[in-house]
């Protein structure tokens, strides 16, 4: 917990050279040697640190009939937005993609995602040092994870 | 272009790049099981995405294993021209990698 709380701090504060770093100074080998371990294995999901906004759009099903594939898209309209994050509440493991963007990047992003059942999916997007989030639930009647 | 396990589209409209890409992945969780063997599957997905655009970096992210098998990925950004190139590449938790390149269109 406690490396997770940190890594959305330092997220937001002094770590913001290390997303400016993510953001194309450094090679592709050591922004991939940077993926978030403590944080994609988190069995639980903390974003409490961000106001809830009605800027961002989050575009998914209301019912998904098959959890395996959940499309998935989150816009927001919030000025200098730095990443969107995805989670997915009820999931093993909630965080499910965190995009990065360049300052030539619009604030969209769009993919598909695995649910294990009925959950609320949550957007975080940063930006200009805050946290931002919105939700929507997705209802699914077959799960996506496991066989 | 051979045989590759990333298709990108990129379309240039008004100043935008819309660029769409899917991947050949299977994207294992590491909670599945084999039901013949009974045996885990072991985990096997994306980390890392990089997107570039003419060499310079436009979007990156980081992706957990409950992204779709086979994933589907789009974003928008500003500031190319047609003709320009723009690349993808991949790195799962295996440690491979993969990458292609389209002209944006």
């Amino acid at each position: 917990m406690l490396d997770r709380r940190n890594f959305l701090k330092s997220s937001m504060g002094a770590g913001a050279v290390a997303i400016a770093a993510s953001c194309g100074i450094l090679t592709p080998i050591s922004v991939s040697a940077a993926w978030n371990k403590a944080a994609f294995e988190a069995k639980t999901m903390d974003v409490s640190g961000a106001t809830a906004s009605d800027a961002i759009k989050i575009k998914a099903p209301d019912i998904a009939e098959n959890g395996a594939v959940v499309p998935v898209t989150i816009s927001t309209t919030i000025a200098d937005a730095e990443s969107i994050s995805i989670y997915t509440e009820k999931n093993g493991t909630p965080l499910t993609a965190v995009f990065n963007f360049g300052d030539m990047t619009e604030a969209y992003a769009s993919t598909r995602i695995k649910m294990g059942k009925t959950s609320n999916v949550v957007a975080v997007v940063n930006a200009a040092g805050k946290q931002y989030k919105a939700h929507k639930e997705v209802k699914v009647t077959i799960g996506g994870c496991g066989g | 272009m051979a045989k590759n396990s990333i298709k990108i589209r990129a379309k240039l409209k008004g100043d935008v790049v819309t660029v769409k890409a899917l991947i050949k992945h299977p994207m294992e969780t590491g909670l599945r099981k084999n039901k013949k063997t009974g045996k885990m599957i072991p985990a096997h997905f994306i980390q890392n995405i990089m997107c570039e655009n003419n060499g310079k970096s436009v979007m990156n992210a980081e992706w957990g294993a409950s992204v779709s098998k086979n994933p589907y990925l789009s974003f928008k950004f500003k500031g190319s021209n047609k003709g320009d190139t723009f690349k993808l590449t991949w790195t799962d938790n295996t440690g491979k990698t993969e990458s292609n390149e389209v002209k944006i269109k």
